[in-house]
């Protein structure tokens, strides 16, 4: 091979072991006694502990924050899936008025700060009183993870051609069985990106998920900050939370390691 | 092709209207409401017409000063690691093995950080920067080298840009990796044939064919740079003082910890527009380099990775 290729390889060994260095310092963190944290700074565990896991997987505190985390992001998730589909559809298949309006109006609540909706969807979801419940959050997704939904699905369902709607036409399928038998399937892949970039943003986001709860529905994000400011530290701890988060990433990644960048790109790729 | 016209399609849409609406319209109008109103407790609310927003675009004034100071900082923010991520990205992308286990791998490693809730991130460098349990103050300060992000102004900033620049210099590079894949191998040799150079290669065929994925990752960076908020939160809190407090920090102290309703809602409402503006410019000009591009609104192009 040529020199610039060699050149190539080298800054991404450098890129990737900046990416991970990082993250194995999390998980050399979690496997290891907080005695040792405080006292040492080692680069591997001299003596590997699981305590940290086990805290958190037999006691509640700790692990209904991830349930209530799922709770609200797989909620979220189907809601929006559900109602994105017609939507980007229409945008794929017809032209109407105002629809580059409403394109555009979608995209910009993508982009909306949620800073600025934290305490207004406060005052919103305490006064219908779902506040504290798993609904507050997942609705309060939707603000970003609709539009998103509907740029993807539009990206992916442009790809198929309109002549295979005017056929199922022909063949006498109504519009709602031609939807669900034909067309969602040929998109099925997209509608897997979009539901993991759903699932992905919910996911990652605190400042609205900590904002519309308190105890009942308080998500992992949150038992982890209020650990932190509580307990006096327990680093070990906090590591091996933060760990757990990772793996559900982690795990899915695989999957839709093809379509990553145009899940990111708003399906513009 | 045109696509028909066909306003039943509203009908298709209008659930999506309907919920983003509510989650965006409705509480909206609740910060307008607030925004020309003040209280002084006990839900009594008197009407202060743009009093909270003269008081908020005048720099002389403490809300005005204290605005004006995190905006400032905030688009320094952005600056720096637009100017770091985009050249960085662009150069990880041309790195990108071409083929093989390899390609798959590096994708998934790459997209890694993307995937990490926000706080976790926040926690991530905390435990790896803190010069008592961390790698990286550790490491520094054994070197000789004076850090520490907590109390020193200099290396708060240098940890929350190299947090930035782990945590998203992979969506450009993606974003990059994605457009040149959409070069055809035919153009490379075409340009071997003529003996053009590495640079001539760069300059007038893959950059220009990256030039909209491009258009993309500068937006998304600027505006999620712009609305920063739980990384920084965690990892320095907006502190040593106000060094690392930006934008949404600042908004979210005045609105949920000192409930200052209407300065927070005037701050709220300009901060939106500037988002909206931005926003604007960058649609119309993606849209544009769309129809530069091969005559469509917007091309489609299937990039599998």
């Amino acid at each position: 091979m040529n020199r610039s290729s060699r050149g190539g390889a080298i800054v991404m060994v450098l890129y990737l072991l900046f990416l991970l260095l990082p993250i194995y310092w999390l998980v050399n963190m979690s496997l290891k006694t907080n005695f040792e944290i405080n006292t040492t700074v080692s680069l591997w565990p001299r003596a590997i502990t699981f305590e940290h896991y086990i805290k958190i997987f037999t006691d509640a505190s700790w692990y209904t924050g991830y349930i209530n985390s799922l709770t609200y992001v797989v909620l979220n998730t189907i809601i929006s899936i559900s109602l994105a589909l017609p939507a980007a559809y229409a945008f794929s298949r017809y032209t109407f008025v105002g629809d580059k309006h409403l394109f555009f109006w979608l995209l910009s609540n993508r982009m909306a700060p949620p800073a600025v909706f934290a305490l207004p969807f406060f005052n919103l979801y305490s006064a219908i009183g779902l506040f504290d419940t798993p609904w507050a959050v997942a609705l309060a997704h939707c603000l970003f993870n609709v539009p998103l939904a509907v740029w993807i699905l539009e990206g992916f369902m442009s790809g198929v051609p309109r002549e295979i709607d005017e056929t199922a036409a022909i063949d006498g399928y109504s519009f709602p069985r031609f939807f669900v038998k034909i067309f969602m399937p040929l998109i099925a892949s997209g509608i897997g990106v979009a539901a993991f970039f759903c699932f992905m943003f919910s996911w990652v986001e605190l400042l609205l998920a900590r904002t519309l709860t308190a105890t009942n529905a308080k998500p992992i994000a949150v038992t982890m900050t209020r650990t932190v400011s509580a307990a006096g530290m327990d680093w070990g701890l906090l590591a091996a939370a933060g760990v757990l988060t990772i793996i559900p990433g982690a795990l899915v990644i695989w999957f839709v390691r093809n379509y990553i960048a145009k899940g990111f790109a708003l399906g513009r790729v | 092709m045109e696509k028909p016209i066909n306003n039943r399609a509203w009908l298709l849409v209008a659930p999506v209207f309907l919920i983003v609406a509510f989650s965006a319209i409705v509480p909206i109008m609740t910060v307008v409401n607030y925004s020309v109103q003040d209280t002084f407790g006990n839900n009594q609310f008197f009407w202060n017409g743009l009093g909270w927003f003269q008081e908020l675009l005048d720099p002389s004034t403490e809300l005005g000063g204290r605005f004006f100071a995190a905006l400032w900082r905030n688009l320094a923010f952005s600056a720096i690691i637009l100017a770091i991520e985009v050249p960085l990205g662009i150069l990880v992308a041309l790195s990108m093995p071409r083929e093989g286990w390899k390609v798959a791998a590096t994708l998934v490693v790459m997209a890694l950080p993307l995937l990490i809730p926000w706080n976790v991130v926040g926690t991530i460098w905390q435990v790896f920067a803190r010069a008592d349990i961390g790698l990286l103050g550790y490491g520094l300060n054994w070197l000789g080298i004076d850090y520490n992000y907590t109390g020193d102004t200099l290396s708060a900033w240098i940890t929350i840009v190299v947090m930035d620049v782990w945590h998203w210099t992979s969506l450009v590079a993606l974003l990059c990796y994605a457009g040149l894949k959409s070069i055809p191998d035919a153009y490379y040799q075409a340009a071997r044939i003529d003996g053009a150079s590495r640079w001539a290669i760069f300059t007038t065929i893959q950059l220009p064919k990256m030039k909209r994925v491009l258009l993309i990752a500068v937006l998304l960076r600027f505006m999620d740079s712009f609305m920063i908020y739980t990384e920084p939160f965690v990892l320095t809190g907006g502190g040593p003082g106000n060094a690392t407090t930006f934008l949404s920090i600042d908004l979210v102290k005045l609105a949920l910890g000192q409930f200052d309703l209407g300065k927070a809602a005037a701050m709220s409402l300009v901060y939106n527009l500037i988002v909206l503006a931005v926003c604007w410019v960058f649609y119309t000009v993606m849209t544009h380099a769309g129809q530069d591009y091969d005559g469509n609104r917007r091309p489609q192009e299937e990039t599998p990775a």
